[in-house]
C-alpha cells in the first residue's frame, strides 16, 4: 500500500491517449461503414435495403461488451491465426459505430425531401451529382447534433475496452485504485476526465440542434 | 466449434437471464421514477433543485456507465455502506436510466402545446382533469419512443454489472467460459441470447404501441 502521488494522476492521463486512440480508430473505420450503410439503407434495391437493415438492428442489439467478447475471441476462429486484441477490438468498435451513425445519417437522408433528389434530376444532375452536393450537405447539416451525441456515447464505451485489459483511462483507473486503495479519489478523478471529455461535445450537440430548431 | 459442451450449463445460463431481465425491470422502473421527479423539478420553480436536478443529468450522461457501476460498488464501502453487487449495479443502473428519463420525460410533457392546456381550462377543465386527458395521453406517446429505445439499451447496459460480479447473464458467461475453455462458443450463445431478449422486447413495446396509441396522429 502506497499514497496516491502525481505518478499515478500522470499515469491517469498517459492512458488517456488509448481512449483518443480507440475512439479515432472507430471513427475512421466505422464511419465510411457508416456511410455505406446509410446509403444501403435509402437504395432502390429491396433486398440491400432489408439485408443493411438486419445488420444494423442485429449490431444494435448486442451488448457492445458481448461485440467485444465476440470479436476478441471470434476472430481466430474465423480467421485461423492469432490476431492482435488491438485489431479485434477495432472490428468490434467499427461495428458499434457503424451500425449507430449508419442509422443516424439515415435519418438525415431520409428527412431531406423527395423533391430535392428530383429537382436535382430536373437539372440534369446524375444520381451520385444529386446525393453530393444536393442531398448530403442538407442531410449533414441536420444529423451533425445527433452524429456529436453519438461521439460521447462512443467516447464512454472505450472505457469497456478496459475489459479486455486494454490500459486505457478506465483500465489505469483500476490499476491505480488497486495500488493506492483509494478508490475514492482514483475513481472520481477517473470520472472527472470522461467528464471533462464529453461535456464539451454534450454542450456543442445542443447548441447545434438549437441552432438547426431557430432556421427551420 | 464445438458447442456441445455449453449444453450442461443451460440452467445456469437461464438464470443468467432471468438475473439480467430482474436487473433491468427493477432499474428501468426505479430510473423512472427518478425521471418524473426530476421533470417535475425541472419544470419547478425553486431554482437551487433545478440546477441540481441538471448537474445530476450532466454528470451521470457525461461519464461511462462502467465508472459508475465501480463507484457504488467499491466507493461506498469505504463510507461504511457494503452492499451487494447485484444492489450496487440496481443503484447505479438506475441513476445512469434516471439520467436519460428526465431528459426523455420532460421533452414529453413539454411536446404539447401551451394553447391545448388554455383550451382544456377554457373549457371548465380542472388541473387535474387537464393533466389527465390533454397532457399525459399525447406526452405518453412523444415519449415512448425514447423511452422504449432507452429501455433495450439498459437491457444490453446490464452486462456490465458482470464487471462487479453481480451474477448476470455476461457473468454466467464467464463461469461457463472458464468451466469448458469454449471462450469463442459461449460468447457468441450470450450474444444469440441478448439479441433475443431486446428483440422480443422491441416486438412487446411495437404491439403496445399500436393497441395504446390508436388516435390519429394528426388531422
Amino acid at each position: 500500500m502506497r499514497s496516491f502521488t502525481l505518478i499515478d494522476f500522470v499515469s491517469l492521463f498517459a492512458a488517456l491517449r488509448w481512449t483518443i486512440a480507440l475512439v479515432v480508430l472507430a471513427i475512421a473505420f466505422g464511419a465510411p461503414l457508416a456511410l455505406g450503410l446509410a446509403m444501403g439503407r435509402i437504395s432502390r434495391f429491396t433486398g440491400l435495403r432489408w439485408a443493411m437493415a438486419g445488420l444494423i438492428q442485429t449490431i444494435q442489439s448486442v451488448p457492445l461488451l458481448g461485440l467485444l467478447f465476440f470479436f476478441y475471441f471470434g476472430m481466430p476462429v474465423f480467421l485461423g491465426i492469432q490476431v492482435p486484441a488491438i485489431l479485434a477490438v477495432t472490428v468490434a468498435y467499427t461495428l458499434y459505430t457503424a451500425a449507430f451513425l449508419g442509422e443516424i445519417w439515415r435519418g438525415g437522408l431520409e428527412a431531406v425531401k423527395q423533391a430535392q433528389w428530383e429537382a436535382g434530376a430536373c437539372l440534369g444532375l446524375s444520381a451520385w451529382q444529386q446525393f453530393r452536393h444536393i442531398i448530403a450537405p442538407q442531410a449533414l447539416r441536420l444529423s451533425l447534433p445527433p452524429t456529436v451525441g453519438f461521439l460521447v456515447q462512443l467516447i464512454k464505451g472505450t472505457s469497456l475496452a478496459s475489459i479486455l485489459g486494454f490500459v486505457e483511462l478506465a483500465r489505469a483507473g483500476q490499476v491505480v485504485s488497486a495500488a493506492t486503495f483509494q478508490p475514492l479519489l482514483t475513481y472520481a478523478l477517473v470520472a472527472a476526465i470522461y467528464f471533462a471529455l464529453c461535456l464539451p461535445l454534450t454542450l456543442w450537440s445542443r447548441s447545434l440542434e438549437a441552432r438547426l430548431d431557430g432556421s427551420r | 466449434m464445438n458447442f456441445l459442451p455449453l449444453w450442461r450449463y443451460q440452467n445456469q445460463l437461464v438464470d443468467g437471464a432471468i438475473v439480467t431481465l430482474e436487473l433491468t425491470v427493477i432499474s428501468a422502473l426505479a430510473g423512472l421514477l427518478i425521471g418524473v421527479a426530476g421533470a417535475l423539478a425541472l419544470k419547478g420553480r425553486i431554482a437551487p433543485l433545478r440546477w441540481l436536478v441538471r448537474f445530476y443529468i450532466e454528470l451521470f450522461r457525461n461519464t461511462p456507465s462502467l465508472i459508475q457501476i465501480f463507484i457504488v460498488f467499491f466507493v461506498l464501502p469505504t463510507f461504511g455502506l457494503k452492499i451487494p453487487a447485484f444492489e450496487a449495479a440496481c443503484v447505479a443502473l438506475s441513476l445512469y436510466f434516471g439520467a436519460y428519463s428526465v431528459e426523455i420525460i420532460r421533452a414529453g410533457l413539454d411536446s404539447i402545446p401551451r394553447n391545448q392546456l388554455e383550451a382544456g381550462q377554457c373549457l371548465g377543465l380542472s388541473g387535474w382533469q387537464v393533466f389527465r386527458h390533454i397532457v399525459l395521453p399525447p406526452a405518453l406517446r412523444n415519449a415512448y419512443p425514447a423511452v422504449t429505445s432507452q429501455f433495450v439499451l439498459l437491457l444490453l447496459g446490464t452486462s456490465l454489472a458482470s464487471q462487479v460480479a453481480a451474477d448476470e447473464l455476461f457473468h454466467v458467461a464467464g463461469f461457463v467460459e472458464s468451466r469448458t475453455y469454449r471462450s469463442f462458443e459461449v460468447y457468441a450463445v450470450i450474444c444469440v441470447v441478448y439479441f433475443a431478449m431486446a428483440m422480443g422486447f422491441k416486438a412487446l413495446f411495437a404491439i403496445i404501441a399500436t393497441a395504446a396509441f390508436r388516435w390519429p396522429r394528426r388531422r
